[in-house]
């Protein structure tokens, strides 16, 4: 079972807590997430060292331990290639990607579930199947598939990533969905002629979506950790293109006993944001969903 | 009876929709599967030869039919690439080594959730149950790769305590197995910890609201007697779900744990021959990998109406 999928269902009963005090941890959270947002965005603006090109490296010193306020905050890697350049610029990569997979995938799963749940019958059962299908096959080991067959560019990697997400949130939205599908305002915007299309996408879709923000936050930790995991493999995107996932992988074969940071910067940065976003998203659902009150 | 049948009928779909996606991989591979094997610089007979030899000129359903027909015979073709192995072989002994990995993993995970989650429902929202929720949480948010390299940082480097890398089967001393073993056990374990100490100490937080618990407590049972002996069945079903999934989706998925350990398992042998292209030994990984997700769960569907009395009546 994935992670995102167990924090939709573990279920708790515990009362709120009496006051609510300032959440620092989750301003921590936040916080993060905007500065590397922000530095992701802003990259090429920042007058970072070289990242990419070793040529123009040759004179930089090689595996230079982190020390703040030099000209590489975080040290450099075996090429003297700038770990801070990297880190931003693979943020750019882990995001894009892991973030445009859970849009496709809540664009796709959301509109199948919501149909499933609406539709009921025949159409439910074949969604259902086609679900099934896909959980069949472990994530990872779906995603190595894929990555034999296809190129690895930004674009087939979000489309694989999106195919982990999918079945979760077909899952989750037709649950909603049958939920919502009771409510006035469907029965309501039936009886005054709406026809399947206008409920299901003007009526349900909406409510059923909002309602699955806090899982889709989940699952973008799920896939940056997922992004990462190929790319660790070498079987994602490659160098010289970093990403943190083949930036660890970097430090394997023994230049982690040497020079620990090539290893640590990468996974410290890679934990704070996978860490983020869990926290931002079980933080969400319970403030949002008044059933589970807290876990 | 008919709820039976049905479930039959459904992972019997399931199981031809995956066969088949697993065998339009090498449709779906860019360019000539042949020139992808040989490389690039062949004579076009030799080619030509293993286009042939691969079936590779007959319509794509024709040969989805042959393959299924030996994927059924238990022969799931031989390797691409040299020494041209038996898949089959290759991947029974994969298995052996992924399913030890997983249900040894699954058992220290137990170990140590089952006593957690106990510990915490016992006073919801006290001191322990916030340290070990909070915890779980941290635990959750890091990636197998990196709890990995932490503990042979710590373990192997610092303490000397275990191997670096290599595995020992079973047959040649389980001593020497389970310490080679130990290290990426550990490292799969911690995934799984979280995601079971919070499902079990969720539902066991709402057994010890029920009634039969307060009559327990009434006659006076000790608070650890009530824990272990009424609460914990009634409250272990989601447990058991989480488990099964879990144990599916291990046999596959420790391929981090497998890479970074240099284990020869069902994830490292699906990466390896991904890497080739070698097809052939990915599509019957895959399949294998597959069947066992979709067998499992019907093995814990099952298991409900063992352990739940309740779901038996509904479904007789």
């Amino acid at each position: 079972m994935s992670a995102p999928e167990a924090a939709a269902l573990a279920p708790t009963a515990r009362p709120a807590r009496r006051r609510r005090r300032i959440d620092l941890l989750l301003w921590f959270c936040g916080a993060w997430l905007a500065v590397l947002i922000l530095a992701a965005i802003t990259a090429p603006m920042l007058g970072l060292q070289e990242a990419q090109d070793a040529a123009k490296t040759l004179l930089e010193p090689v595996y230079q331990p982190p020390s703040l306020g030099s000209t590489h905050p975080l040290g450099t890697n075996a090429l003297g290639l700038d770990m801070l350049s990297r880190i931003i610029y693979g943020a750019r990569v882990s995001l894009t990607v892991s973030i445009s997979a859970v849009l496709i995938g809540t664009f796709v799963g959301g509109t199948l579930g919501v149909i499933a749940g609406y539709l009921r019958g025949k159409v439910d059962r074949v969604i259902g199947t086609l679900t099934n299908t896909l959980l069949a096959v472990p994530a990872l080991i779906l995603l190595v598939a894929l990555a034999t067959v296809l190129r690895p560019s930004a674009l087939n990697m979000a489309l694989a990533l999106s195919l982990v997400a999918i079945p979760g949130l077909i899952r989750v939205t037709r649950a909603n969905t049958l939920a919502f599908a009771q409510r006035e305002f469907v029965t309501v915007a039936r009886a005054l002629g709406a026809g399947r299309a206008r409920v299901v996408f003007r009526e349900l879709m909406p409510n059923v979506l909002l309602s699955v923000v806090p899982m889709c936050l989940v699952y973008v930790s799920a896939l940056i950790v997922a992004e990462a995991s190929l790319s660790f493999l070498g079987i994602g995107l490659r160098p010289p293109q970093p990403t943190w996932g083949n930036m660890i992988g970097e430090g394997l074969n023994g230049k982690m006993e040497d020079y620990p940071h090539l290893v640590y910067v990468p996974a410290a940065v890679l934990f704070l944001t996978v860490f983020s976003f869990n926290l931002l998203g079980e933080r969400m659902r319970k403030r949002w969903d008044k059933r589970e009150v807290s876990l | 009876m008919k709820a039976a049948a049905g479930k039959v009928a459904q992972l019997l779909v399931v199981m031809f929709l995956v066969s088949l996606g697993t065998f339009s991989l090498t449709s779906l591979m860019p360019g000539d599967p042949a020139v992808a094997i040989l490389g690039d610089n062949q004579s076009p007979e030799a080619y030509a030869e293993l286009r042939e030899k691969l079936g590779l000129n007959e319509p794509l359903v024709e040969r989805y039919f042959t393959w299924l027909g030996h994927v059924f015979q238990g022969d799931l073709g031989t390797s691409m690439v040299p020494p041209n192995e038996d898949v089959t072989s290759l991947i029974r002994s994969a298995f052996a080594v992924s399913i030890e990995l997983a249900v040894l993993a699954l058992v220290v995970a137990l170990v140590v959730s089952i006593p957690l989650a106990m510990i915490s429902a016992r006073r919801p929202d006290g001191l322990l149950d916030r340290a070990a929720s909070a915890t779980t949480f941290g635990i959750m948010s890091v990636p197998s790769f990196v709890s990995g390299l932490v503990l042979i940082a710590l373990l192997v480097n610092q303490l000397h305590l275990f191997p670096r890398v290599g595995w020992v089967g079973v047959t040649d001393g389980l001593g020497q197995n389970l310490y080679h073993a130990a290290l990426p056990v550990i490292t799969i374990a911690l995934l799984e910890i979280p995601t079971f100490t919070r499902v079990l100490r969720g539902d066991l937080v709402r057994t010890l609201q029920e009634d039969f618990v307060l009559s327990a407590r009434a006659k006076g049972m000790p608070a650890w007697r009530i824990m272990i002996f009424d609460a914990f069945r009634p409250s272990s079903y989601s447990l058991i779900t989480v488990l099964g999934l879990s144990l599916a989706q291990l046999i596959g998925s420790t391929v981090i744990v497998e890479t970074l350990f240099s284990l020869p398992g069902m994830g490292r042998l699906v990466v390896s021959s991904a890497s080739q292209g070698n097809i052939t030994v990915v599509q019957g990984a895959v399949l294998v990998i597959a069947a066992c997700y979709v067998l499992i769960n019907a093995g814990v569907d099952l298991m409900y109406s063992v352990i739940d009395p309740r779901i038996r009546r509904v479904g007789a």
